[in-house]
């Protein structure tokens, strides 16, 4: 558990993708197993048991040490799991606790998961005796649910092929049928074991990605060669449901990196009496009208749905692809014949909750260009407004994973662009740690004449490396107040920068100040001309929200 | 006499008046007793000072050889008699030349402790508990939650990292006077022997450890150095460099930054510090309340850092204690890390 407890340090720091897969990989390598696959599984995000309460870890510290200086301590650390890894009377002497074993990750996994109630306290106190100041705190993290590490599922099965010759994807296609600790999975990575059996009746198919589309493709490609469909703002998934020996069938929605998010859906899972695999758009509909991803947004990252939010988010499947019927692999079928097997299938299936994104017919790449420009009346209708473009495939494409060239592509709408000012800086991570690089930028109150900046979003990238270090410089010579890492920089309408932010979407929110919110903002030119005075205002983006919910054209 | 008759704390910092001497002045005066070098407890400026052999050459280096009016070298254990006051100098283990100050008078003895550490530190003397009626103690670390570990392991964490990632380089803050050389001589009991590559601004000091009987096996300037000689490389600079635009010249650097306030992930954040390394040069939570205990002293001052929970438990146990709200200590040394500690290398940093 120490070791597994200095990695998750390690990588709590870390912010660079590599690097991260780089101190994963070591890891795997040199521990040994089931240590190493329970630490997979707790970096996957697979590992389920009972949480601690905080309550229980505070009636924990508080039995041994002074409230007085208990409470001083977590003012200044700020997180009660840290305080108290770091504060844990250490046992001195013989008696009990002294040279207790640190316990191993397998077996803090292998009692949580039937610990009873009355033995937890006993059994954490015990364990928090044996371990060091990061063990502690790795356990205590572990426990409460809240390991906040940067590892996403994907790097996580991506550390595990680095282990030897296989891809991510190969993982993917097997990981939904194994369980911790893995060791069939790790001999086959590093070569001397065989392909795990998957059994596992609905599993995740590594999805196919399109590539974003460029001017000179257009003239390479025959339009008559290619289908298009809507581009829908919501999230990726995949549906997948299958029988079970017994007859039954298991659902599971999975999102585009294969995490398992099948818990925040259950009226989705319930929907899906199939043997089948649909790669589809997950959407919220009401009364038939698609809602804005803002919308959306509400029912992601919830552990529990409350019946009140299935009645007021009903989620919805707009599917794209067939990838697999009742034990056929439809995949390496050209895309015209899997399409036109989805069609049918979504109709026998006869379920509100799914139907089948409709395909935009068209001529030319003028005519296409036409209707991306205006989908309302090119077929999206109403729900124009939640369409971000277009996606081109060849109708003869077969489904491969990952991104392969010249097969899909992806012709997203013009970004939204304002012209806003530069307000706030703060130092970037890892190479960007020395560079003043995520900035906060505001627009002016007021249809005209003096108003106040407000803040309305903060961008990390859109520039050059150049121009980072020229952003840079400018935060350095023109702060006028430190806020810990934060920099104030001037922005007054005579004085300041103006920055050229480009975005992707932008809806209305009670989060945020300014009452807006926009999607990928990203810095796309950086305005050494413009007087901050003439940036744009509020009621100009309070304009585009208006226009984004129709669907209409973009710019400011 | 009382403990009040023989040190009290003014504006300037601890004065006794019976002999007319501040400790660790803040701002000039007449007759000064220093602690150690860090500069926010020797400052340039006094008529006279009195202080280790070490802790003066330090400041000579600083400052430059006319830092005070005149100066005299205090030899550990021996008393000097300050008219009716004896002053006696004590190793504090904290930087080389680090001193406690025992003043007397009376049958009363004070120990100005100034900063002290108990873990071993190859660079320097080791603390000496001195039994006293009045213990003066900072509390830079006086909290539960501040228990540094091992250094050895510590230094390994380093080492690994350089391992997993040769092609980098490993750029870590130190303070340029104690902490800076206290790492490289515990990198080479860790084994590394390479070269220990440094900012310019801590040349002068570690010279001076060098020149002072403290090996630190080869030691290089990484100004004029092409960006590919350092991949793999180890850099020590002062902590405000770690993230300011000298960074920059390094292939893909790895912050690390060894100080006791690591031990908080939170601050270790702040700093955009990729590895923290808990090497503090300060006494911990258990080794304040242990050095309390072993000088048997009836009374505790608490100078700077957390001094509430130091004076509560101190209070809980049985001992008289109180803060001293003494201003203008913590600016060097192991501070609590502002925003942009200011980088003020000794030495301006030339070249590239």
């Amino acid at each position: 558990m120490n070791r597994f407890a200095a990695l998750l340090d390690r990588l709590a720091y870390e912010s660079g993708r590599n690097a991260k897969l780089r101190l994963l990989t070591d890891y795997f390598r040199s521990t040994p197993d089931p240590e190493r696959g329970f630490a997979l599984a707790a970096t996957a995000g697979s590992l389920v048991f009972a949480n601690a309460k905080p309550g229980l870890i505070r009636a924990l510290i508080a039995e041994r040490t002074d409230p007085v200086l208990f409470g001083l301590s977590y003012d200044y650390v700020g997180d009660l799991s840290e305080t108290v890894a770091l504060m844990w009377p250490t046992p001195a002497g013989p008696g009990p606790g002294h040279n207790q074993p640190p316990p191993t990750l397998a077996e803090v996994v292998e009692r949580l998961q039937n610990v009873g109630k009355s033995e937890l306290p006993g059994l954490l106190a015990r364990w928090l005796d044996g371990l060091d100041e990061t063990g502690r705190w790795a356990l205590l993290k572990l426990i409460t649910g809240s390991l906040r590490i940067g590892v996403s599922a994907r790097l996580a099965k991506s550390a595990v092929a680095a282990l030897g010759p296989l891809q991510p994807d190969d993982i993917e296609e097997v990981w939904h049928g194994l369980e911790a600790p893995y060791e069939a999975l790790f001999a086959w990575a590093e070569g001397h074991g065989p392909r795990p059996e998957a059994d596992d009746p609905a599993p995740f198919r590594p999805p196919m990605l399109a590539h974003p589309i460029e001017d000179g493709d257009f003239d390479a490609l025959d339009p008559s060669a290619m289908t298009a469909e809507w581009k829908w703002d919501g999230i990726r998934v995949q549906a997948v449901a299958g029988r079970r020996p017994d007859g039954r069938f298991v659902s599971r929605l999975y999102s585009r990196t294969g995490d398992d998010i099948s818990q925040s859906f259950p009226d989705l899972a319930d929907a899906l009496q199939m043997d089948a695999a649909i790669d589809g758009e997950l959407l919220i509909l009401r009364e038939g009208r698609v809602q804005s991803f803002n919308v959306l947004q509400q029912r992601l990252n919830r552990q529990s749905v409350s019946p009140k939010m299935l009645v007021d988010y009903p989620a919805h499947i707009r599917a794209y692809d067939l990838l697999h019927l009742d034990g056929e692999d439809l995949r390496p079928l050209p895309f015209r014949e899997r399409r036109a097997r989805l069609e049918a299938f979504v109709a026998g299936l006869a379920e509100p909750r799914i139907d089948v994104s409709p395909l935009i017919g068209f001529g030319s790449w003028d005519e296409l260009a036409a209707a991306r420009a205006d989908p309302g009346s090119a077929g999206a209708g109403e729900d124009a407004g939640a369409v971000e473009g277009c996606m081109i495939k060849r109708a003869d494409s077969p489904y491969v994973p990952g991104r392969p060239k010249g097969l899909w592509y992806k012709w997203k709408h013009d970004p939204f662009v304002i012209d806003a000012v530069l307000m706030y800086a703060q130092r970037g991570h890892g190479k960007r740690s020395s560079f003043y690089s995520d900035f906060t930028f505001g627009v002016w109150t007021g249809e005209e004449g003096p108003g106040d900046l407000v803040p309305v979003g903060k961008a990390y990238f859109g520039f050059t490396d150049a121009e980072l270090q020229e952003l840079d410089r400018f935060v350095r010579r023109n702060t006028v107040n430190r806020f810990g890492p934060v920099r104030e920089v001037v922005h007054a309408p005579d004085q300041g920068l103006v920055l050229e932010v480009a975005f992707e979407g932008i809806a209305r929110s009670a989060r945020h100040k300014s009452g807006v919110a926009m999607r990928f903002p990203r810095v796309s030119r950086i305005r050494w001309d413009k007087p901050p005075g003439e940036a744009d205002r509020l009621p100009t983006l309070e304009r585009l929200i208006a226009r984004h919910e129709t669907g209409q054209a973009r710019s400011a | 006499m009382r403990p009040s008759d023989l040190l009290v704390s003014t504006p300037a910092g601890l004065y006794c008046p019976p002999a007319d001497v501040h400790i660790d002045p803040v701002r000039p005066v007449a007759r000064a007793l220093i602690t150690h070098g860090h500069s926010d407890h020797a400052r340039s400026g006094h008529g006279a000072v009195l202080a280790t052999a070490e802790t003066l050459a330090i400041m000579a280096v600083r400052y430059g050889e006319d830092f005070a009016g005149s100066t005299q070298a205090a030899d550990l254990g021996k008393p000097i008699d300050l008219g009716g006051v004896t002053a006696t100098f004590h190793p504090a283990g904290h930087v080389l030349g680090s001193a406690q100050i025992a003043v007397e008078s009376g049958g009363l003895r004070i120990v100005a402790s100034g900063d002290y550490k108990r873990a071993r530190d190859p660079t320097c003397r080791p603390f000496e508990p001195v039994p006293c009626d009045v213990f003066i103690t900072e509390a830079t670390f006086g909290l539960p939650v501040f228990r540094h570990p091992d250094t050895r392991a510590e230094v390994d964490k380093l080492l690994a990292s350089v391992r997993l990632f040769p092609e980098r380089c490993h750029i870590v803050g130190a303070y340029a006077l104690g902490k800076a050389q206290r790492l490289m001589s515990l990198l080479r009991e860790a084994g590394w022997d390479g070269p220990i590559h440094i900012h310019g601004a801590l040349e002068k000091l570690t010279a001076f450890y060098e020149a002072s009987g403290v090996p630190l096996g080869p030691v290089v300037k990484t100004a004029g150095l092409p960006k590919a000689a350092l991949a793999g490389a180890i850099v020590i600079c002062p902590p405000g460099q770690i993230q300011d635009l000298w960074s920059r010249r390094f292939p893909d650097p790895v912050t690390a930054f060894a100080s006791g306030w690591m031990r908080v992930r939170a601050r270790a954040r702040q700093r955009g510090v990729e590895l923290p390394l808990v090497v503090s040069d300060h006494a911990d939570w258990n080794d304040l309340i242990a050095t309390i205990g072993e000088t048997g002293a009836g009374e505790v001052w608490v100078t700077h850092g957390q001094e509430d929970a130091l004076v509560h438990w101190c209070i809980t146990h049985g001992i008289r204690a109180r803060p001293l709200h003494l201003v203008g200590y913590g600016d060097e040394g192991e501070a609590e890390p502002g925003d942009e500690p200011a980088p003020t290398p000794a030495t301006p940093e030339t070249g590239t």
